[in-house]
């Protein structure tokens, strides 16, 4: 008998449930923890303006994100790689990448006695991640820090033990300035590192690196503004040495603009143009051409219209950096092929 | 005459047997399923690497190389480690509660053992990076060049290492065994100590005597805080150093098995790097299953000689013997 009860209640819940969700659209996204805050503060927003839209994602990671779109368990993913072609062929329908927002990474160091902003170069900072460059008064640190005094002590290389979009622009640019790294390390979300010691997150690289004298990593521009963390600047293609903020992020994204891809899937480290912060990255979302659910379909692509068009003033507030008006044409124009109906 | 109720009585109890009898078997079918699925899941790795991926030490998701040796060693240095700091100052404190302790004092210190077990490893883990660590790193850093030079202390000062992984992971086990070590102890007779008091035994041997006794118990609660220290995953990760190099200092960083699943499972972009992580899941599974069969093995062996002591000499215990 109370069986029988819970079980009529159970079917209340049921028809309450089903007659909620024919007013509100629910959609379901997974993928990189990166753009996490800007994309729920998106969501939020345009829940606000369209009440009857609720979109969840959960930021589980970009490999993740990417597993569960191509088993269609969510309705989109989001990813700070590209995926490849081989991960392109083994999903079930045709994926479209759509950059969202842009961001950067930043070496921090701990020198004991030094407060200055150092220069790195990118061949500089590959000897320090191999492990060749052992100690900071090394001539080639030195050369490119006139006027600064650094100290004969060791360096530590700190890297993301977990694997991370942030260390995939790391390497990816290390790999384009140096011939060496791509051989013998590569491009991934993690990597065989050649040295140093692995902290969780950008919390537990931060932490190292503040604790250890001498040591070197590398964390989000988001995480380093918001934490106050000094950081220092990049050589570029143009000679510069540039340091990482929003401006110089989106300069690199309005560099690589005319020589877009049409599926958008581009690397930006290393960006020639003036004004270019050379460690900078697209994060992209994950959407089916063709999907199935033609009404989750629709809503989906007028969010992502927002979300480039009006929803871009959120970036800067959270330290993101926003696209340029270029790559948001031609991303307005691919997301037309999107089938709603 | 109370045949009736007999029979409804005894269908009771086949009722109760078949029905706890049910509980044995799903957990039965439980670890298998855990061991089944492991396996299938990591077959693609299984498949390619074979015996290779227990002895091999290149771990590379670039390249599509994965040899777990490093994890395992990590893992099981870790373990090992923290077992060595844990066990002598967890028995000290059961047996400080259990046989030396005032009444007053000793709920109050069940209950602070029993707090350490209930905090989160992620907090031991922030508190490792925050405090353990550089404190190790000042430990290590004064350390006299000539211990330096020996290969167990060998490598710079980084603070994070084997070293602090060992020491937060005995911090976490000891409320572990030291409470069951307490029970296993409290549940010795009182005969046993009377008696060895009677024969003249100071207080130290009649406690150790009662620990004699408890032996087999004090074996299960260290092996459950073994078994504890090598799943362990959080506080590890964010001290152990995470380089899957393979070195006998305390002082490198290393890796462990289940840090590493911690560390990549999210990122895991291939078939291939998914099916080993999946695999290294299967390893700490088996070397968990050995390290409990063996444990096992060890209780029944000094079950079965204590018995045959006991049948040789029934009156006398072994350690009061000198004694009396």
């Amino acid at each position: 008998m109370s069986a029988r009860k819970l079980l009529a209640i159970a079917g209340c819940a049921v028809a309450l449930g089903a007659g909620a969700s024919a007013q509100t659209v629910l959609i379901n996204g997974a993928g990189a923890t990166f753009p996490y805050p800007i994309y729920s503060k998106w969501f939020s927003e345009y829940n606000k303006v369209h009440p009857t839209v609720q979109i969840n994602y959960q930021s589980i990671g970009s490999g993740g994100g990417i597993r569960q779109v191509t088993n269609q368990t969510v309705f989109f993913g989001a990813t700070d790689g590209p995926m490849t072609n081989d991960q392109l062929i083994a999903a079930p329908g045709k994926i479209l990448h759509f950059p969202t927002v842009l961001g950067a990474v930043v070496p921090v160091y701990n020198i004991p006695g030094v407060t200055a902003e150092l220069k790195f170069t990118g061949p500089v900072l590959v000897d320090i991640f191999m492990g060749k460059l052992t100690k900071w008064n090394d001539p080639e640190i030195a050369r490119l820090n006139p006027g600064v005094s650094l100290p004969v002590a060791d360096i530590t290389v700190v890297h993301r033990s977990d694997g991370s979009g942030t260390t995939y622009i790391w390497v990816d640019y290390l790999s384009k300035v140096s011939d060496a790294w791509k051989a013998k390390v590569g491009v991934a979300t993690a990597v065989n590192w050649p040295s140093g010691v692995g902290g969780k997150g950008n919390e537990g690289v931060a932490g190292l690196v503040q604790q250890t004298p001498g040591a070197i990593g590398y964390v989000e521009l988001i995480y380093a503004l918001q934490n106050k963390i000094n950081y220092g600047s990049v050589q570029n293609l143009a000679g510069e040495f540039v340091r990482a903020s929003v401006p110089s992020v989106t300069a690199a994204a309005a560099a690589a603009a005319g020589k877009m891809p049409a599926d958008f899937r581009v690397s930006i480290t290393n960006a020639d143009g003036k004004g270019v912060y050379p460690i900078s990255s697209f994060t992209w979302l994950l959407l089916y051409e063709s999907p199935k659910d033609k009404a989750q379909s629709k809503t989906m692509v007028d969010f992502v219209k927002w979300a480039l068009t009006d929803g871009q003033k959120f970036c800067a507030e959270l330290g993101y950096a926003p696209l340029p008006e270029p790559v948001v044409k031609l991303e307005l124009a691919a997301l037309a092929k999107i089938k709603i109906s | 005459m109370a045949g009736g109720a007999g029979r409804t009585r005894r269908s009771g109890d086949l009722g109760f047997r078949l029905g706890t009898g049910a509980f044995a078997v799903v957990l039965v079918l439980i670890v298998c399923a855990i061991g089944f699925e492991l396996t299938r899941q990591s077959m693609l790795s299984i498949e390619k690497f074979g015996l290779n991926f227990w002895r091999t030490q290149v771990w590379d998701p670039v390249a599509g190389q994965f040899g777990a040796l490093p994890f395992i060693w990590g893992t099981l240095y870790s373990s090992i480690l923290a077992l060595a700091l844990a066990t002598p100052i967890a028995l000290g404190i059961a047996v400080f509660i259990s046989e030396l302790c005032p009444n007053l004092l000793r709920q109050p210190l069940v209950f602070l053992t029993e707090l350490l077990a209930a905090i989160p490893s992620i907090v031991y883990g922030l508190w490792g990076i925050f405090v353990l660590v550089p404190f190790v790193r000042s430990v290590e850093s004064a350390m006299p060049q000539a211990l330096r030079s020996l290969p167990i202390f060998s490598g710079p000062p980084l603070g994070v290492g084997m070293l602090a992984a060992g020491l937060i992971l005995a911090v976490m086990v000891i409320p572990f065994t030291s409470s069951v070590a307490r029970e296993v102890l409290k549940s010795v007779p009182g005969a046993q100590r009377e008696g060895a008091y009677a024969l003249g035994a100071t207080r130290f041997e009649a406690i150790r005597a009662a620990l004699f006794y408890a032996r087999t118990g004090i074996i299960g609660a260290v092996m459950l805080g073994f078994g504890r220290a090598l799943g362990e995953t959080m506080a590890v990760t964010m001290v152990i150093g995470n380089n899957p190099r393979i070195s006998a200092s305390l002082f490198a960083p290393q890796y462990t098995m289940a840090a590493v699943l911690a560390n990549e499972f999210t990122e895991a972009d291939t078939e291939l790097y998914l099916n080993a992580l999946i695999e290294i899941g299967l390893v700490l599974f088996i070397i968990t299953l050995i390290v409990n069969s063996l444990s096992r093995l060890l209780i029944w062996s000094m079950a079965r000689s204590s018995s045959t002591a006991a049948v040789a000499a029934p009156a006398e215990p072994p350690t009061v013997e000198e004694a009396a």
